[in-house]
């Protein structure tokens, strides 16, 4: 629809923090969203997401720092004076206009006169077209969702906040509009800032994922990226599950740590640990439940050379169809989990069967000890109940 | 026993039509009497069919004079009570400040006070102020009366509408001005409507509290009371059964214009 070759649709915070009173909502942070990219802010309620979404806006002042779309300094702007607009939360439509006002209305009020051409394309992108006269109460949750995205997107603002957009859908809906949103990303082309405590959601649509906990930004990286390599346990946590087990740095080769844990010997590439890792140090190694492999107790000997491994017990196991979930007591950790993909099923794992873990060193992830194991795993309980 | 059956099928139909007759009957009676033709000079007993008094509506003398004068009352108390009675409104929905509470409550006072009571201090304040009683008078003290019934009801309302739908103004290009004419004053305007109704209703027809501190005025209420001692002409009844039919047609086409819409809509 409309591209811009210029990067006016940067958005670069400065050192922005808000403060409400005593309570630091959002610590000063510096973080800049490329244009034309899909930025995801994640985290938990109360990590100050949305007051960073909201600061973007011009809806929160912030306490200090600066907020730039391209070039322009936004900071003092009030929000009717920023081309960003917003897709709020239950959406926020105007109960007392229809959907074609509704649509209309950022036009109007800019002092555009003629507005139907424009309004009825919008309403086509997101399938509108035949409710253009109904009044917002009258459509479906989805649909009264897609009429406050046109009602943003009509604006062609720099770029589009997007305030836990679906956090109203259920889930099959959530899905289809996960893909509509970006569909719709892809085509118009606008720089997307999307709030979400869903880390799938965030997963799914995002390019960057920033994921925020108490008031900062943990880590910042492409999804992949953060799944692979998280630098907290925090983020190792909040996104999808992780296994850790504490272990002391034995020696350093070149590229490999090699690691002591409860006597068995594990290795580590030195550019996945994020701890310093001086000899005789700790690490808290971590590595994903399904990149391990499950092997009989019995046919240790089959395993090739060159894996980490340790010894446990199957402490229980869940067939889900796809996969099978056990969670295994190891004298290193407890309650380790592990994913394994139903193709060939060994019918000896069963709960109490003594098995080998063992999974690819490069799959093994570092990270300083001197953090709670299990920070972040609370919060996704939370949102799941 | 058919009757029995037909009688519990229809019992709800038949309580309701009841009780709505109980509450129209003395519109009825009101009208009915607007077209006596009464033989002394007391409209308390039917004579016989005429439209002597419809046709000659200003035929009493100081009769419409007094209801004009009501209802000018009443449009400037309505007005006056509607502007100040939402702004309180907004004010107490919408911001924190010190004494909140108590305001609140202080607000519904009024309403609870005795309207007699109110009315003898009210005159008590007016003489020690030297105020001359009349216009002025009875303009001030029904819009204090009618300012608690207004705040209630745009409170409400006001109460129930979500902030982010000014927030979404705001984003889409809407300063203050314009999010409060286009977003904020069209959703609170059914309180409004309905402060501002009650407000011309209690003015118009306020009987005591006018009657203190009216002085040598007369408004409408004061005249039909005043001329119950001496004889009621039948002019009374057709103003009522006017101001009735009015009302009514307002609901009528209101309703018709609201299914309309709807109809547009579906």
């Amino acid at each position: 629809m409309k591209t811009t070759t210029d990067n006016s649709g940067d958005v670069r915070l400065t050192q922005i923090g808000k403060r409400y009173g005593a309570f630091t909502a959002v610590h000063p942070l510096d973080l800049t969203v490329p244009e034309g990219s899909f930025f995801a802010l994640l985290g938990a309620s109360g990590c100050g997401k949305t007051t960073t979404l909201r600061m973007i806006a011009g809806l929160e002042e912030p306490s200090q720092g600066a907020v730039h779309l391209g070039d322009q300094d936004v900071t003092h702007l009030p929000p009717y004076k920023r081309p960003v607009n917003t897709v709020f939360q239950s959406y926020a439509l105007f109960p007392h206009l229809d959907i074609f006002e509704n649509v209309a209305f950022g036009l109007r009020r800019r002092g555009i006169k003629s507005v139907k051409k424009q309004v009825e394309e919008m309403l086509d992108l997101v399938q509108l077209g035949e409710q253009a006269r109904k009044k917002p109460h009258q459509l479906s949750g989805g649909q009264q969702q897609r009429v406050a995205v046109a009602r943003a997107l009509i604006n062609h603002p720099k770029v589009l906040l997007l305030d836990e957009p679906l956090g109203a859908l259920d889930l099959k809906l959530r899905r289809q509009m996960q893909l509509e949103l970006k569909r719709i990303q892809t085509e118009v082309g606008i720089t997307f800032v999307h709030v979400t405590h869903d880390q799938e959601e965030a997963m799914t649509m995002a390019d960057t994922v920033a994921v925020m906990n108490a008031g900062r930004v943990e880590q910042l990286g492409s999804p992949t990226d953060l799944y692979e390599n998280p630098r907290t346990t925090f983020v190792a946590n909040f996104l999808g599950t992780s296994n850790f087990i504490e272990a002391d740095v034995d020696f350093k080769t070149g590229d490999e740590i090699a690691l002591n844990a409860g006597g068995g010997k594990l290795f580590l590439p030195v550019a996945r640990c994020s701890a310093p890792a001086a000899s005789g140090g700790k690490v808290l190694v971590g590595v994903r439940p399904e990149k391990i492999s499950l092997t009989h107790a019995d046919d240790a000997g089959e395993i090739p050379e060159g894996r980490n491994r340790i010894t446990g017990r199957i402490a229980d196991s869940s067939f889900i169809g796809v996969s099978t979930q056990y969670v295994i007591d190891s004298p290193v950790c407890s309650g380790f989990e592990v994913y394994a993909q139903n193709v060939d099923r060994d019918p000896r794992l069963t709960p109490g069967a003594e098995v080998v873990l063992h999974w690819n060193p490069a799959h093994t992830f570092g990270l300083d000890a001197a953090q709670d194991a299990d920070a972040g795993v609370e919060s996704v309980e939370e949102d799941a109940a | 026993m058919p009757f029995v059956n037909w009688l519990k099928r229809h019992l709800v139909v038949i309580a309701g039509l009841f009780t709505l007759g109980y509450l129209l009957l003395p519109n009825v009676v009101v009208t009915v009497f607007s077209f006596n033709k009464p033989k002394g000079r007391f409209n308390y007993e039917w004579q016989q069919f005429s439209t002597d008094a419809w046709k000659d509506p200003c035929g009493v003398a100081g009769m419409c004079g007094s209801l004009s004068l009501s209802l000018q009352i009443a449009v400037w108390a309505t007005l006056g009570a509607t502007v100040l009675g939402t702004m309180i409104a907004f004010a107490l929905v919408r911001y924190r400040f010190r004494a909140r509470g108590a305001v609140n409550s202080l607000i519904f006072l009024p309403m609870a006070m005795p309207e007699v009571v109110m009315a003898a201090s009210l005159l008590t304040l007016f003489l020690n102020m030297g105020a001359q009683l009349g216009f002025w008078t009875i303009l001030i003290a029904h819009i204090m009366f009618c300012l608690s019934f207004v705040v209630t009801a745009v409170k409400a309302r006001v109460m129930s509408m979500d902030p982010r739908l000014e927030q979404a103004a705001q984003d889409l290009y809407a300063g203050p001005v314009q999010t409060f004419l286009r977003v904020t004053l069209p959703i609170a305007a059914p309180g409004i409507a309905a402060g501002a109704l009650l407000a011309f209703a209690l003015s118009f027809d306020d009987f005591i509290i006018t009657n203190f501190n009216a002085g040598s005025t007369v408004t409408f209420p004061m005249f039909v009371w005043g001329s119950a001692q001496r004889g009621t002409p039948v002019q009374i009844n057709v103003i009522g059964t006017a101001m009735f039919v009015v009302a009514v047609l307002f609901v009528l086409t209101s309703m018709v214009i609201g299914n309309r819409r709807n109809k547009q809509k579906a």
